[in-house]
């Protein structure tokens, strides 16, 4: 087996009080393919961020552990120290500059210089700076690295216009191009790929490995991670789950490792209650298209029946949090849908809400709320726009049956708070969701649309938050579609539990149905081919 | 990857694109047709004076473009460096004269300039994304800076000598509100000793007059340095296909160009009189009218000919300018600033100074605007203290705007091209006026409607169109096109492997 290239060494990472990074070990091997796995919020970012000298670690005093590269300990306090250690990364979101070519962003601040009598004259005269480039030698190194990932295109093109596989590419060949490349890091390269291109990225990979260069791969597609990668770590909830042989395993048992389950509430799994194929339907869709920027849907169909709880998870970026979004008219989106039986036009949010549609976004600061209003005047705010409530014979607001139903609704959902006019801006996270939701119960929605209610809060709201989406839906038939990236949440109170992976859904399952069953639908495998897989 | 789009597609993105240019080239050839007391030789004048005093002014422009801070309203700091120079000079008049003084002032404003910049560069680093609005209100903060300084610091702050002439008469506290570069000594001895109540040669025009050629001859130069570049730029291209992509000229374009350059050289031999020595050499007619031979083109002959000279060291001067600027734009730093102008996080990432190269940018644009001024009134010869630089960073961006540059991308063609265009439009504007309203007045409205409109028209357009693009992009027709595509892609994949 070849020699270690890089460890991390008993790495623990604390974000303000919540530790994302338990105690990480593991190693990579030089020349190796390592596949780097798990859910989000895992810390496989964070490990890489730590790797990469990020500011974003640093700023928050930094970590714990060691990381030692050819057995010595380094310090990488900045980006400029891991790339002078030899290590590369492309980023998901690119780096390139649109109106250079492909030679200018593969040379980008690495520009080669020509060393004539006139570049000596004006650098000695005016700083070094002004001398001119030598295009034809960085044409020539950009055209070399292009080679090795057998790519044909002429390294002059402006990246401007490249089609998106391509700038993948060219962030590669960027960092080949570096003297002293020891590690590549490649985070999810192939989400944005087609599927030709993405076979060509796993053979370029191959042919970098062959380089003695190690990868640490990130991908969610679980079939790419057997078909290419040396060696496998998977990440769960901050801590090392394995790192195995990837001939020693397969994506079953992967998924398995990967998906796991957090037992934070005291209810391990939803009923799982069977609808009746007769019984009424609530929502209907078919065909849904949304444009929501990093989570695009690309052509869903389901139904929900009336009064079901119905689960959308999913790994970030997939397009889960775009189904909502998409149906309640904050992103473009196209599609049929029918609610409870009668056709509705897309893009109008104020035909949704009036027919009995209301919305608990994810993004609460930006959407769900009004933070430099009251939490009395957020409570009502829709009912009052929509359904025409709270208002007096004039019109206007009546402040008596506002302020009486606010700490109606501050009592039964427990919100904690100096008063009902207090702004909600200052309120805790939990709180912050507790208020968006008793706007939600305020129109009194036939159907409700909840993202990520339990995202960032305290487990005692998180209880609350999930106990009284159950009630709802027992005790007053409240159909609920709750999208949310904690699987573990989604199986606890769902009936059902949709998966959606790039853009289309997977699969839908019982909630408990297998753990791998999860990991495999996670990855965009269906569940037919994960028994061929296995 | 690279789709073709239809001849009416293009054409309609071509008058889109230079919507501004045309608007203006229009409105010169309307001038041109209505205008009656109007001649090719008053019109070349009135443009070439404006174009050599102008032309450095505009060219400060370009830098700041380069490295993402938009068209720099903040030239008109630099200017007022250059008028603090000038204004140190002229007060050692008796000392400092004539041509030296000039160039003296030069090598006085720079630091000046050089500290304004920096200070201006510094200001732009704490305003990112409003550079151009914070590079227009510092042009007024600074106006107010520099006249309380003029007009109350010179003699109040520092002591001056009593009853200098260049200080308001009486109090001793102030610069006069206009004075007098002086006249050239070439003009000195001409002008009635004692009446031009000046002892000493002055800086007017000192440089214009070290050496000046006939307009012919300089169009007959410009040809043949036009036509050399062209075979030079072919013969590159034939070996340097990057270029070539670049350029993008057909075999047809570069002939045309070539004959063009030709027949300049041929007009200016032919008017100069040298064809017309060698046909008497030839058929030894010495007794042939010169303007017999062609009839037409002799007219135009004689008419070019009234156009003055051209004064060699300032187009020398601004043309060196101008290769600077592209030499710069080849250099390291001129890819460190295009690099910060296109995005300043990934050049950050990358490791460049973003702060540093903005800063360097902005001296070198209020470097160049210093001299720029100080070459601006050496040529008008006098200067109105409080007023004279008001309009300097308005009419030089409306200048390069109607050249075709954008707040994004600026180059010495379009310094060059608006230059000729606009200040075209300031020459006809108020023969339009006279023929429109008869009222010659009327153009100077028309004027003031043309600089602004096209400042707010070209910042408008831009701002339209990045948020046209960034809307574009997160689009669902363009979502739906790339699924689109993918699919085909895939599907074209599996024919290709003969799969289903």
């Amino acid at each position: 087996m070849s020699r270690t290239l890089l460890e991390f060494k008993n790495i623990s990472k604390t974000y303000s009080g919540n530790q994302v990074l338990k105690d990480v070990s593991f190693d990579i091997r030089e020349g190796e393919i390592h596949a780097l796995l798990g859910e989000n919020g895992a810390g496989k970012s964070t490990i890489m961020n730590i790797l990469f000298g990020m500011p974003v670690i640093h700023s928050t005093g930094g970590f714990e552990g060691e990381l030692h590269i050819d057995e010595k300990k380094v310090d990488v306090n900045s980006p400029f120290d891991a790339m002078a250690l030899g290590i590369g990364m492309v980023h998901q979101e690119f780096m390139l500059i649109p109106g250079f070519t492909i030679a200018e962003n593969v040379k980008l601040n690495r520009e080669i210089e020509k060393n004539n009598i006139i570049n000596t004259i004006t650098s000695s005269l005016f700083g070094k700076r002004m001398k001119t480039l030598d295009r034809k030698a960085m044409n020539r190194d950009a055209r070399k690295a292009l080679d090795k990932l057998d790519m044909s295109i002429e390294e002059f093109t402006l990246v401007q216009g490249l089609p998106i596989g391509y700038m993948q590419f060219v962030e590669i060949a960027r960092e080949i191009d570096k003297k002293g490349l020891k590690v590549l890091v490649l985070d999810e390269p192939t989400a944005v790929l087609t599927e030709s291109e993405a076979e060509h990225l796993l053979s370029a990979m191959r042919n970098i490995a062959a380089l003695g260069i190690a990868i640490v791969f990130i991908s969610h597609r679980l079939n790419e991670i057997t078909a290419v990668s040396d060696r496998v770590t998977i990440l769960r909830d901050g801590e090392h789950v394995i790192t195995k042989d990837t001939k020693d395993t397969n994506v079953l048992e992967i998924a398995e490792y990967m998906v796991g389950r957090k037992v934070s509430i005291d209810r391990t799994s939803g009923e799982g209650r069977q609808f009746d194929d007769n019984s009424d339907i609530a929502l209907s869709v078919k065909d849904l298209y949304v444009a929501m920027p990093n989570e695009q849907v690309k052509g869903i169909s389901f139904d929900v029946r009336k009064g079901e709880i119905f689960g959308i998870g999913g790994l970030a970026g997939q397009g889960k949090l775009g189904i909502a979004n998409g149906l309640m008219g904050i992103y473009e989106a196209k599609g049929d849908i029918l609610i409870n039986g009668q056709k509705v036009a897309l893009g109008k949010t104020r035909q949704m809400l009036g027919m009995g549609a209301a919305f608990v976004s994810e993004d609460r600061k930006g959407v769900g709320l009004l933070i430099e209003e009251s939490i009395e005047d957020n409570i009502v705010f829709t009912a009052m726009n929509i359904h025409s409530e709270f208002l007096n014979a004039l019109g206007l607001a009546n402040k008596h049956t506002i302020r009486e139903h606010a700490r109606k609704m501050i009592k039964e959902l427990d919100i904690r708070c100096t008063s009902e006019k207090q702004h909600t801006g200052r309120l805790s996270g939990g709180n912050q969701q507790k208020v968006c939701l008793a706007r939600a119960l305020t129109q009194k929605p036939s159907i409700l649309f909840v993202s990520e209610p339990t995202r960032g809060i305290d487990i005692g709201a998180k209880k609350l938050i999930l106990d009284l989406l159950l009630k709802l839906s027992r005790e007053q038939g409240m159909t609920i579609i709750m999208t949310s990236s904690e699987l573990a949440e989604l199986c606890s109170i769902s009936d059902r539990v949709a998966i959606v992976c790039e853009g289309e859904m997977v699969g839908i399952l019982p909630p408990d149905a297998s753990l791998s069953k999860f990991g495999l639908m996670m990855s965009g495998i269906k569940e037919a081919e994960g028994e061929v897989a296995s | 990857m690279i789709e073709k789009t239809s001849l009416a597609g293009k054409a309609r993105s071509f008058l889109f694109n230079n919507m501004v240019m045309l608007v203006f080239l229009g409105f010169v050839i309307f001038g041109f047709a209505v205008a009656e007391t109007f001649t090719a030789s008053s019109f070349t004048n009135d443009i070439m004076t404006r174009f050599f005093r102008n032309g450095l002014l505009v060219l400060a422009l370009i830098i700041p473009v380069m490295a993402g801070l938009g068209l720099n309203f903040g030239i008109v700091v630099g200017a007022l460096a250059g008028m603090l120079a000038l204004i140190f000079i002229r007060y050692h008049y008796a000392v400092l004269h004539g041509f030296p003084a000039l160039m003296l002032a030069f090598l006085v404003a720079t630091p000046i300039a050089i500290l304004f910049g920096f200070l201006t560069g510094k200001l732009y680093n704490k305003t990112k994304g409003q550079e151009m609005i914070a590079s227009l209100i510092v042009s007024f903060f600074a106006e107010g800076v520099y006249g309380l300084f003029v007009l109350f610091g010179i003699g109040g702050l520092i002591p001056v000598r009593p009853g200098h002439r260049m200080m308001n008469p009486g109090t001793d506290i102030g610069v006069r509100g206009a004075f007098e570069l002086g006249l050239p000594a070439e003009e000195l001895t001409q002008a009635v000793r004692g009446a031009a109540a000046d002892e000493y040669p002055g800086m007017a025009r000192t440089l214009n007059l070290l050496w000046r050629i006939e307009f012919v001859y300089a169009l007959a130069v410009i040809a043949v340095a036009m036509f050399l570049f062209l075979i030079i730029r072919r013969l590159i291209m034939r070996r340097n296909s990057a270029l070539a992509l670049t350029v993008n000229e057909p075999l047809w374009a570069f002939i045309v160009k070539s004959v063009l350059c030709g027949a300049v050289v041929a007009f200016a031999f032919y008017s100069s009189g040298v064809i017309y020595y060698w046909y008497n050499v030839l058929h030894n007619t010495p007794d042939i009218d010169r303007l017999d031979l062609l009839p037409g083109i002799s007219t135009f002959a004689v008419e070019i000919s009234r156009i003055n000279q051209v004064p060699v060291v300032t187009s020398l001067v601004i043309g060196a300018i101008a290769l600077f600027i592209v030499y710069f734009s080849k250099t390291k730093l001129g890819q460190d600033c295009r690099s910060v102008g296109q995005s300043q996080p990934i050049a950050n990432v990358s490791g460049i100074n973003v702060d540093r190269t903005r800063i360097i940018a902005t001296i070198f644009s209020t470097v160049l605007a210093a001299w720029g001024m100080i070459i601006y009134l050496h040529d008008i010869g006098h200067v109105a203290t409080y007023t004279i630089h008001r309009n300097i960073g308005f009419f030089s961006v409306a200048a390069i705007l109607v050249g075709g540059a954008t707040a994004a991308r600026a180059s010495v063609k379009n310094a060059i091209v608006g230059l000729f265009l606009f200040h075209a439009m300031f020459i006809v504007s108020p023969h339009v006026g006279l023929f429109l309203f008869d009222d010659g007045n009327a153009g100077e409205y028309m004027r003031t409607f043309l600089v602004y409109g096209v400042i707010g028209l070209s910042l408008g357009l831009y701002v339209w169109k990045n948020l046209k693009v960034a809307r574009d992009k997160e689009s669902l027709a363009t979502m739906m096109n790339k699924i689109g595509k993918n699919k085909q892609v895939a599907t074209n994949d599996n024919a290709n492997r003969g799969g289903p």
